[in-house]
């Protein structure tokens, strides 16, 4: 017998993940955030527990500004899988205008985002948040471990995490503090995709390419879900055919031009693709190193 | 990813190249330099010139070389991660890199190599099949080199390719090469388990790394692409003997008791029949559950649920392994190799919590025999382990193990200490065998505790009431004492 080929491997070293955190932790949940990553996430969950239920809910941070299509596939989907879900928002902060263009990207991320993630965590009393996060997403989180500590406060503290030996994973901790776990931390961006293919998983179908109204502004395509999203003189909605490489808030997420509207064309777009996923977004253009700032302050 | 042009280009069709990439294996390295041996310029190299980064990677760090004395690209810093190691330009930790070439996928873990980063080659090599130990051609073999050669022995690594980098500041000069083959393979020669393997390379200049150079016109083996495109990786553990440790009883419903687990070591099929430790009850496996369907058998490295003929007491931390095959060893008193990580060093007679595959005991340090200085090897006395220290230690457990030698098997033969008041993952053991003198039957496994005035008894700190033979023991034992109202 060869070895496991890589798909497989992959596939099986996150199932064991899964099942030690439902194993050790006391009030584990699944960071939900619709993504393909998070549905590659319940299919490994699903393959985990079988023939049983995923032992614990799932938890979506809603900003209120995701794309329709979004929130419409999250109700079907977890509802077909006959899942849990908790929909956590800062009401608050939208109340006070909160949106990408009023308060700056930073500002709007900090409340809508982590705030809205660490009040959440908080009121569910979950000392575990299993999330979709990849190393080869960018680089801070090359050094991310797959069991990741956080203190008090939900900080990362990038000196002070613990060594990972084999797969042995350390999930002791005290009162208060917390565990964010990544069962999909090896996975490459071709590899979610592949085992989409391989698994037939459904996603989002903002991922395939069809024609959208946009705002077309030099390079970047703007989806307009919201009205605040300001238009500068002249500029028209045009009809785009395109498709979103990864997904988040519709005004800070750009589109790409595409006509790859299956997962094998995504796939072979892909393979030739020589710009980074995280490129298209815009929050990460904040400054150099802004993803490793935002993980320090709590942030997913 | 980007590194997949070549095998578009050169598939005949795309459902082709779907089909190759579905096949591919993975193989996990090692990588560990310090500061100036060029190690991020290397892996940043093989990134590049196998096409695995994104151009606005590139252009990202050429932003960034401009303000540091550095030739065009540097590519160092396409890998080195936090901004605290960027400003110092060191790497201070275990950074995860991924690329793909036609013929394999490839992790790679890229660690410090100085002394005081020994724990994190130690973290990187634990998962690896192989280990790419760097040499500066000017400098010769230094003891990091020593040091990471060690490490990958000791860890189980049974490939280490040594790239002789900086060739272009020594001329190329094929003797400088031979020397320090020569030199390191007398070094290793202590090492039987390693195959080691020697590039001549220029990481800044690309010679040999992805392509073959020009300049080494004398070395015809392959470049260090293809060799770790080719290395067969290890199946060592696909040849053990059946392991198993149970990670979650499952039970959805009063019909399906089973076994939820990853297997550590050969397979196991319909019908075999094996034994559960420690308790040495045996049964015979009546299904492979999974979610793609049952299968009739699965190996090493797969995560199924078995379900067994009969319906046994079986927890978390059981191991079950084949009938008849070499058992595992059972001691609660055990040798092992002890890798400290902790900036508070080894206690003596201190409570550690161990983790041992899925089981989590109480273990004591009962001694500490040696140390090994990992620059000259030799075996130093020693009382205590300073962070990064290797030493011999005999360790307790609260209650006894099944276990394999490291050497026999990676899974069943390794462990880590977690301290109780830090939580901090203090040691990753490496497991001999049994302490002598072991064999002695331990006590019942009864705990006690008072609680409102009360003695309670209960069976393995379970909570659960003790058995029947337990509870006549332990009235004997008290009657012996003299002790008649214990009720």
């Amino acid at each position: 017998m060869n070895r496991l080929i890589h798909l497989r491997q992959l596939e099986a070293e996150s199932i064991h993940i899964f099942r030690e955190v439902a194993a050790e932790c006391q009030r584990p949940v699944l960071l939900y955030s619709i993504g393909k990553d998070s549905s590659v996430l319940l299919r490994l969950a699903q393959k985990a527990f079988y023939p049983g239920k995923i032992p614990f809910p799932l938890l979506h941070i809603d900003t209120g500004y995701k794309f329709r299509e979004m929130i419409d596939f999250r109700d079907r989907y977890t509802a077909e899988l006959g899942l849990r879900l908790i929909v956590h928002t800062n009401r608050g902060a939208l109340k006070d205008g909160a949106n990408p263009f009023a308060w700056g990207t930073q500002r709007c991320c900090g409340a809508l985002k982590t705030t809205a993630l660490l009040d959440g965590l908080r009121q569910g009393g979950f000392d575990a948040a299993i999330g979709g996060a990849r190393r080869d997403e960018e680089r801070s989180r090359a050094k991310e471990r797959v069991f990741s500590f956080r203190n008090e406060r939900g900080q990362w503290d990038p000196r002070n995490q613990r060594p990972e030996l084999w797969n042995l994973f350390n999930t002791h901790i005290h009162n208060g503090q917390s565990l964010r776990v990544f069962p999909l931390s090896n996975w490459t961006e071709l590899d979610i995709w592949q085992y989409i293919h391989a698994e037939n998983i459904p996603i989002v179908p903002l991922y395939f390419a069809k024609p959208r109204p946009m705002l077309v502004r030099g390079e970047t395509l703007l989806p307009v879900e919201q009205p605040f999203v300001p238009r500068l003189p002249g500029e028209q909605i045009q009809m785009v055919k395109c498709r979103m490489r990864s997904l988040g808030c519709s005004p800070c997420t750009g589109a790409i031009r595409s006509d790859a509207d299956t997962v094998p064309k995504i796939i072979e777009e892909l393979a030739l693709m020589r710009r980074s996923e995280r490129q298209n977004r815009v929050i990460d253009h904040d400054q150099d190193g802004s993803m490793e700032v935002k993980k320090q302050e709590g942030y997913f | 990813m980007a590194a997949a042009f070549a095998t578009v280009e050169s598939a005949s069709t795309f459902d082709a190249f779907l089909e190759l990439e579905q096949t591919k294996d993975l193989l996990r390295f090692t990588t560990a330099g310090s500061v100036d041996d060029g190690k991020s310029t290397l892996i940043g190299r093989l990134l590049y010139d196998s096409r695995n980064v994104y151009e606005d990677q590139i252009e990202s760090v050429t932003k960034a070389s401009a303000g540091r004395n550095v030739g065009a690209i540097d590519f160092s810093l396409l890998t080195d991660g936090l901004r605290a190691e960027r400003e110092q330009g060191i790497t201070i930790d275990v950074a995860h890199r991924y690329f793909s070439t036609p013929k394999r996928k490839f992790i790679i873990a890229d660690t410090p190599g100085h002394e005081q980063y020994t724990r994190n080659m130690v973290t990187g090599a634990s998962t690896a099949d192989l280990a790419l130990v760097l040499v500066d051609a000017r400098k010769g073999l230094l003891p990091q080199s020593r040091r990471h050669a060690y490490i990958a022995a000791l860890l189980g690594l049974p490939y280490v390719v040594v790239a002789v980098n900086k060739m272009d500041l020594v001329s190329y000069d094929r003797q400088v090469f031979e020397a320090i083959e020569q030199n390191f393979r007398r070094f290793l020669a202590g090492f039987r388990s390693i195959e080691p393997f020697f590039i001549p390379i220029s990481a800044l200049q690309g010679d040999n790394v992805v392509s073959h150079s020009s300049n080494t016109p004398w070395y015809l083996g392959p470049t260090l692409l293809e060799y770790l495109e080719e290395v067969p990786v290890s199946n060592r553990a696909h040849q053990a003997p059946f392991r198993f440790f149970v990670q979650r009883v499952v039970r959805p419903d009063l019909d399906f008791r089973g076994y939820a687990g990853t297997i550590a070591a050969g397979s196991v099929s319909l019908g075999d029949a094996i034994t559960v430790f420690p308790s040495r009850r045996q049964s015979i496996v009546s299904g492979i559950t999974t979610f793609d369907g049952p299968l009739d058998r699965a190996a090493a490295g797969q995560a199924v649920t078995l379900t067994l003929a009969d319906d046994l007491d079986i927890t978390r931390g059981n191991v079950l392994t084949a009938s008849g095959d070499d058992a595992p060893q059972i001691a609660s008193s055990f040798e092992a190799t002890l890798v400290w990580l902790n900036e508070l060093p080894a206690e003596l007679g201190r409570r550690y919590h161990i983790k041992h595959g899925t089981r989590q005991e109480w273990a004591e340090l009962a001694s500490i025999e040696y140390k090994i200085n990992v620059n000259t090897l030799e075996q130093e006395p020693a009382h205590s382990l300073e962070m990064n220290a290797i030493g011999f230690a005999r360790i307790e457990a609260a209650r006894p193990l099944a276990f394999d030698s490291y050497n026999g098997n990676r899974t069943t033969g390794s462990f880590i200490l977690i301290d109780p008041v830090t939580n901090a993952t203090v040691a990753a053991g490496l497991m001999s065998g049994a302490a002598h003198g072991d064999s002695k039957p331990r006590a019942a496994h009864v705990t006690w505790q008072v609680r409102d005035g009360s003695l309670i008894i209960s069976r393995d700190n379970s909570g659960e009431p003790v058995t029947e033979e337990q509870l006549e023991a332990i009235t004997n034992l008290l009657s012996k004492l003299r002790i008649e109202k214990w009720f």
